[in-house]
Formats: structure tokens, C-alpha cells, sequence
């Protein structure tokens, strides 16, 4: 049901993963694996445990318990430089809510990862830009954030977290606070962009035509995961 | 795919009278006129069975050995008999609850029979729901693709299908989450 054995060629491996908030319950003997590429949706009703895998998986929660693999290192035994390291530069994360740094312009915001990785201005502002054209929001690269529409915004948010070449990009309700249209345009951007890089993608969603953008999904109710395909 | 046309009403609750009949069997043997009651109580709410229903499908599944003649009430017609369920029978419900339903219209009320037969039998309302929901989503993507790729009449197309679809996915979301309130009504 639960905590399948690590799939060969698998990028990210987690097996009984268990997470309490207090008395809450968060995680409950979760199970994922992902290969590079693919486009795993996590579905499941509010409150079953989706965000907090994903932020297990992603390093930014430690779990209490079991383990986690990436590109077969177990995460536990990773320093925190290590963990942030990865964090940085492997992977890249979209949220419900782009969150775009306000002050300043939406190509600074693209930009932003480079810069901290310590790549030059010119450099990652180039970069920055040749991702927003893929994302269709070059036109809005001198923009602040607080300028531009929801659907931009979040194909701006997109272009940040792809801007590093991560292998793993986390997206969280990428679409939740967009309407059908843009949403879709969102999901359409996302999916090629990762799948022209051989990005893997964790698609956090309750809906199932953002889930229908994935190549399979599996289900988190109550802390414990299924995992669809290999259930059959 | 989602196609119209593919079942109608009366083809979708003929093929699920058997299973339902064979899963009220499940918890014990039972007369001709009790099933009848205990489909129409669960199942029947706005079309209740005919007694000649109940008799041509009992005497199919008679034939086909799902079911076995349990004992008959003196002075009685075919409502007397008393029918039990067969390993066979029981292995035929089994397999049609773990099958998920092809993505089509008028699927609700086979979905609902389903759920309560689950949850009547003990087994996992649950599972039956994943499965179905899975099975939707394979759907789904297909015509995803076939949207993205297409122009824009295929994209109108696609998207009333997925609509009807999503339709079907949010009440099997939503009884997923009423099943503990179901389990305890369906005892009743
Ligand atoms: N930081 C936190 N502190 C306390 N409880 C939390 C925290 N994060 C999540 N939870 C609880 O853990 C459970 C799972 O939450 P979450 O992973 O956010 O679910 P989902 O993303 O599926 O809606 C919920 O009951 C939630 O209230
Ligand atoms: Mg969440």
C-alpha cells in the first residue's frame, strides 16, 4: 500500500516517511519515488499530508522519521550547507502564490537564484530573460511584480524556479489562485519547460485537471500515500 | 474516453442488477421479495425493482451458479425461494468492485451502488474510489494531450469532456470524504 522499494533509475526516493506537528499527525508512513522527467501529481483532500511531503521531500522539513534518497544520498545523514546547497542549485519551487520579491523587477526576481549562487548580474540577467521568453513574460521583464496579472506573475514564479536547471522542481498548488485559462497556459509552460530540460516535477494539486498535466499521480489521505500506478 | 451515447440509463442499471443482488446476498441468504426490499431501500430510491426483474436476474444467476437455491417456503411462488450466494458469486462482486467503471455518462449511479455495496461487505469503499479516480485521470490526460496539440475546435472539445469528467472526479472526492457517514447510514 505504502512505502514502495526504491524503483531502479529513481532521482528522489522516500520510504516511510512520518512527521507529527504536536499531537497532528502529518505524515503517517508516506511513501514517492520520481524518476528525472517525470511529472508525479500528489492529489489528495486538504489537510491529508501534501505539503508537508513535498517539504519533507524538498529537504525544507525534516521528517521524524524514514528515509529520503536523492541521486542515492540519504538527505538525514546531509549537513544543513548541504541540504541549502541543494536546495539552491538542484532544485526549484513554485508556489499558490508566486511570491515574487515586491522591490524589485520581474527579471531581478528570475535573476535572483543566479545571484545568490554568486553568478554575475549581466550573466544571470541573460539567463533570467531567455527563461522568460520561454514563459512568454519577457515583455514584462522591467515590471515589478505588484504590476503585472496573476497568470503573469505565476509564469514569472515558473521562470524563477527553472532559471537554476534544477532536477527537481517543486510546485506546490502552482495554479490554486489562478482561474482555468491561465492556469492551463501556466501548466502547459511548466510542463514543457521541464520536460525540454528532463526536470522532474512534484505537483502538489486537489485538482484533477492541473493533476491531468502529469504523467501519474498518487494519493495522499490521512499521512499515508498510494501510489496508483504500482497499486494496480 | 469519455463518448456519449455509449451506455444509456437502462443498459448501466441492467448490467449492475446482478451485482447488486449478488452483493445483498453477501451477508446471508435471502427470499425473492426480501431482496427485492433491500434493493429498493438501498438502491431503489426513485426506481424500484419489479418482481419479474428480480426473478429473470436470480434465474440467470442461478444458471450461471452465483447463486444456489437455499430452501423454499410452503404454498410459494418464485418469492418464496430462498437464494445464498456461491464462492463463484462471491468472487464475481468481488471483481466487479475492484473494476473501475469506464469513464462515460451516467456513471454516478453505478458508482453509488458500488460504494455502498463496498461498504455493506466490509470491503474498502476507499479503494473503489482510487481506482475510479485513476481511471478518470487516464482519461483525462489523453484528452490533455490531444488539447494541446490540437486546434482550437479539438480544444473545445476536449474541454466539455474534461469538464464532465472533473464533474465526476469532485463527487468521488466529496463521498470519499462522507464514506465514514455513509458506513454508518448504510448499517442501518
Ligand atoms: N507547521 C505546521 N504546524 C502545525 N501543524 C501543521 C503544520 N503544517 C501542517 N500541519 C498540519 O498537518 C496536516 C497536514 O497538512 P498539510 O501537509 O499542509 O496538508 P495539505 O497540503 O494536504 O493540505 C494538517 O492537519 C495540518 O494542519
Ligand atoms: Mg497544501
Amino acid at each position: 500500500m505504502n512505502a514502495p522499494a526504491a524503483p531502479a533509475g529513481s532521482l528522489l526516493t522516500a520510504e516511510d516517511l512520518r512527521k507529527a506537528y504536536g499531537p497532528t499527525v502529518a505524515l503517517d508512513g508516506a511513501g514517492f519515488s520520481i524518476h528525472p522527467g517525470e511529472v508525479v501529481a500528489v492529489m489528495g483532500p486538504s489537510g491529508s499530508g501534501k505539503s508537508t511531503l513535498l517539504h519533507c521531500l524538498a529537504g525544507i522539513v525534516p521528517p521524524d522519521s524514514g528515509s529520503i534518497r536523492y541521486a542515492g544520498r540519504e538527505m538525514a545523514t546531509m549537513n544543513d550547507a548541504e541540504r541549502s546547497s541543494l536546495r539552491r542549485s538542484e532544485f526549484g519551487f513554485v508556489f499558490q502564490f508566486g511570491q515574487l520579491v515586491p522591490e524589485l523587477t520581474c527579471v531581478e526576481n528570475v535573476a535572483l537564484p543566479l545571484r545568490l549562487n554568486g553568478t554575475s548580474r549581466k550573466e544571470a540577467e541573460k539567463t533570467a530573460l531567455g527563461w522568460m521568453q520561454r514563459l512568454e513574460v519577457d515583455d514584462l521583464a522591467k515590471k515589478r511584480p505588484g504590476e503585472v496579472s496573476g497568470g503573469q506573475g505565476q509564469r514569472v514564479a515558473v521562470a524563477r524556479s527553472l532559471v537554476t536547471g534544477p532536477r527537481v522542481l517543486f510546485a506546490d498548488e502552482p495554479t490554486g489562485a489562478l482561474d482555468s485559462l491561465n492556469g492551463e497556459r501556466v501548466m502547459e509552460l511548466l510542463t514543457d519547460a521541464a520536460r525540454s530540460t528532463n526536470a522532474a516535477v512534484v505537483l502538489v494539486t486537489h485538482e484533477a485537471r492541473v493533476a491531468a498535466y502529469s504523467d501519474r499521480e498518487i494519493v495522499v489521505r490521512d499521512g499515508r500515500s498510494r501510489d496508483m500506478e504500482r497499486a494496480v | 474516453m469519455y463518448t456519449h451515447c455509449v451506455y444509456t440509463v437502462c443498459r448501466v442499471l441492467g448490467m449492475s442488477i446482478g451485482h447488486t443482488l449478488l452483493g445483498l446476498l453477501e451477508s446471508g441468504p435471502r427470499h425473492g421479495y426480501d431482496l427485492k426490499r433491500a434493493f429498493d431501500e438501498k438502491f431503489g430510491h426513485d426506481r424500484p425493482l419489479h418482481y419479474g426483474q428480480v426473478y429473470s436476474t436470480m434465474s440467470r444467476l442461478l444458471k450461471n451458479g452465483l447463486v444456489e437455491v437455499d430452501g423454499i417456503e410452503a404454498g410459494g411462488g418464485p418469492e418464496r425461494k430462498r437464494y445464498a450466494i456461491t464462492d463463484a458469486g462471491i468472487t464475481d462482486v468481488e471483481q466487479w468492485l475492484a473494476t473501475p467503471e469506464k469513464p462515460a455518462e451516467y456513471l454516478q449511479s453505478t458508482l453509488y451502488t458500488k460504494v455502498v455495496l463496498a461498504l455493506l461487505t466490509h470491503r474498502d469503499a476507499g479503494d473503489i474510489l482510487d481506482n475510479q479516480r485513476s481511471e478518470h485521470l487516464r482519461s483525462m490526460r489523453i484528452l490533455t494531450d490531444r488539447k494541446r496539440h490540437g486546434d482550437l475546435a479539438d480544444q473545445l472539445v476536449c474541454d466539455h469532456a474534461l469538464f464532465h469528467l472533473e464533474a465526476d472526479l469532485r463527487w468521488l472526492e466529496l463521498t470519499a470524504a462522507r464514506l465514514d457517514k455513509l458506513r454508518v447510514e448504510v448499517a442501518r
